[in-house]
């Protein structure tokens, strides 16, 4: 049974997380409830006759794909695994009002060729001519936990030693009003947008891209190693902390054992009583971080999240603007990520110091 | 015609979002694949599309599609002989 390391990460965020160390020059947006990105130069990374039929959400994974890899020292994979909730959601508008105004007449083949959800995942695979196993998975928030879990098990069977796994949604205008209207992204006049402490439905939204090269030997470099993931669909709030008891139990630890947990807060009231409730009990002598205030929310800001709690074991700090608490530990060796978004979609990950 | 070149090649630009390129750089007799502007397979779907939909013309023989997408001259003589819009 071979170990996963996470040997490499890149993050394109509404944060300045590329030429960065760990959040430096990171920022909190309170008046926005759509967090714009923070865009790389893409012409650094992907060639000018490659770029122009690009969306925005391929151009971010293949700039995060490639920082993993640059990071990682290595473009050679048994598997590119990636996790999208929504897939490249500015190119499906694009196809299906085309389809509309039309009259379901004269299609153009680009928007359809990007609309779909392993788009990225290809593209990244012919960037590299790479012809292993390419899967997506596309389980609203859970998306990206599943392709971690994935890639886990093929270590685990010892199928694979190297594997890029990542995570990206989009957002554009369109989807972000129609979210609006539902009532998924907080009201217009509701700024400012607080995460912690929010009084109000719906969250704020944004969109990125956070690519990890996960490989079964520990690197000069390695940040840290997957111990374990678990995904759940449907957990009532008195039920997460005996889920977590158990999960650390799995794996033989317990809650003394975890050093910083990672929780998803995302201010929508009706359901970061899932957070609160584990923060005001069995963490409450723990280190408590959070990121969406950051990264915003969108199905695999997740990903965003273990990006977080890899730096903080890499580098062994935590930025003060990331910290829920004030419960200063030595070191930190172990890490648990809890994320659920809507009251579902739960996941439970665990890394820890290498 | 002339005014029927430029059209062509704002619209070129626009649809198949050649960046970095303006109605100026592409002259009429420029090759629109291969060496020229770089087109390939797909950008030659999307014109075909164009043609349909702004010009009224359907290329039934995709083999003609060599000859009509050469350069600008080529494909602003096509369409001004068999438009019918």
């Amino acid at each position: 049974m071979r170990k996963t390391y996470i040997n490499g990460v890149g993050c394109i965020s509404a944060q300045k997380t590329f030429d960065t160390i760990f959040l430096e020059e990171a920022i909190i947006n309170e008046t926005a409830n759509v967090l714009p990105l923070e865009i790389p130069v893409y012409k650094d990374f992907i060639s000018p006759t490659a770029i122009r039929r690009m969306a925005k959400g391929v151009k971010n994974g293949i700039v995060a794909s490639a920082l993993a890899m640059k990071e990682a020292n290595t473009e050679t994979f048994d598997a590119i695994i990636t996790g999208t909730g929504m897939g490249c959601i500015d190119d499906s508008d694009k196809f299906l009002r085309a389809l509309i105004d039309n009259n379901e007449e004269f299609l153009t083949p680009t928007s359809f060729i990007q609309s779909t959800h392993n788009t990225v995942g290809s593209q990244i695979a012919l960037g590299l001519q790479c012809k292993a196993y390419n899967f997506t998975y596309v389980n609203g928030s859970v998306s990206f936990e599943s392709a971690l879990l994935d890639a886990k098990l093929q270590f685990d069977e010892n199928e694979a030693s190297s594997i890029l796994i990542g995570g990206i949604d989009e957002m554009n205008d369109y989807t972000a009003s129609l979210f609006k209207l539902a009532g998924f992204i907080k009201q217009d006049n509701e700024s400012p947008y607080k995460v912690l402490n929010s009084t109000t439905k719906g969250v704020v939204y944004s969109e990125g891209a956070t690519f990890f090269v996960l490989e079964d030997k520990k690197q000069d470099h390695s940040y840290a190693e997957v111990l374990d993931i678990e995904i759940i669909n449907k957990l009532q709030v008195n039920e997460v902390e005996a889920k977590i008891i158990d999960f650390l139990k799995s794996n033989s630890l317990q809650i003394s054992d975890i050093d910083a947990v990672i929780l998803g807060f995302n201010g929508d009231v009706e359901t970061d009583v899932f957070y609160r409730k584990i923060a005001e009990n069995c963490f409450k002598n723990t280190q408590q971080v959070y990121y969406k205030h950051l990264s915003g929310e969108y199905n695999t800001a997740s990903a965003f999240g273990l990006w977080v709690g890899a730096k903080i074991i890499k580098t062994q700090q935590i930025p003060e603007i990331l910290k829920v608490n004030s419960v200063e530990k030595p070191d930190y060796k172990t890490i648990l990520l809890y994320n659920q978004y809507k009251g579902i979609d739960h996941s439970f990950t665990l890394i820890s110091k290498c | 015609m002339e005014a029927l070149k430029q059209e062509l090649k704002a619209k070129i630009i626009e649809v198949l979002n050649l960046e970095d390129i303006n109605v100026a750089d592409v002259k009429d007799d420029d090759a629109l694949f291969g060496d020229g502007l770089g087109l390939d397979s797909i950008d030659a779907l999307e014109l075909i599309v164009m043609l349909d939909k702004d010009y009224g013309i359907k290329l039934v023989d995709p083999k003609e599609g060599k000859n009509i997408f050469q350069s600008i001259e080529t494909m602003a003589a096509y369409i001004t002989a068999n438009r019918t819009k």
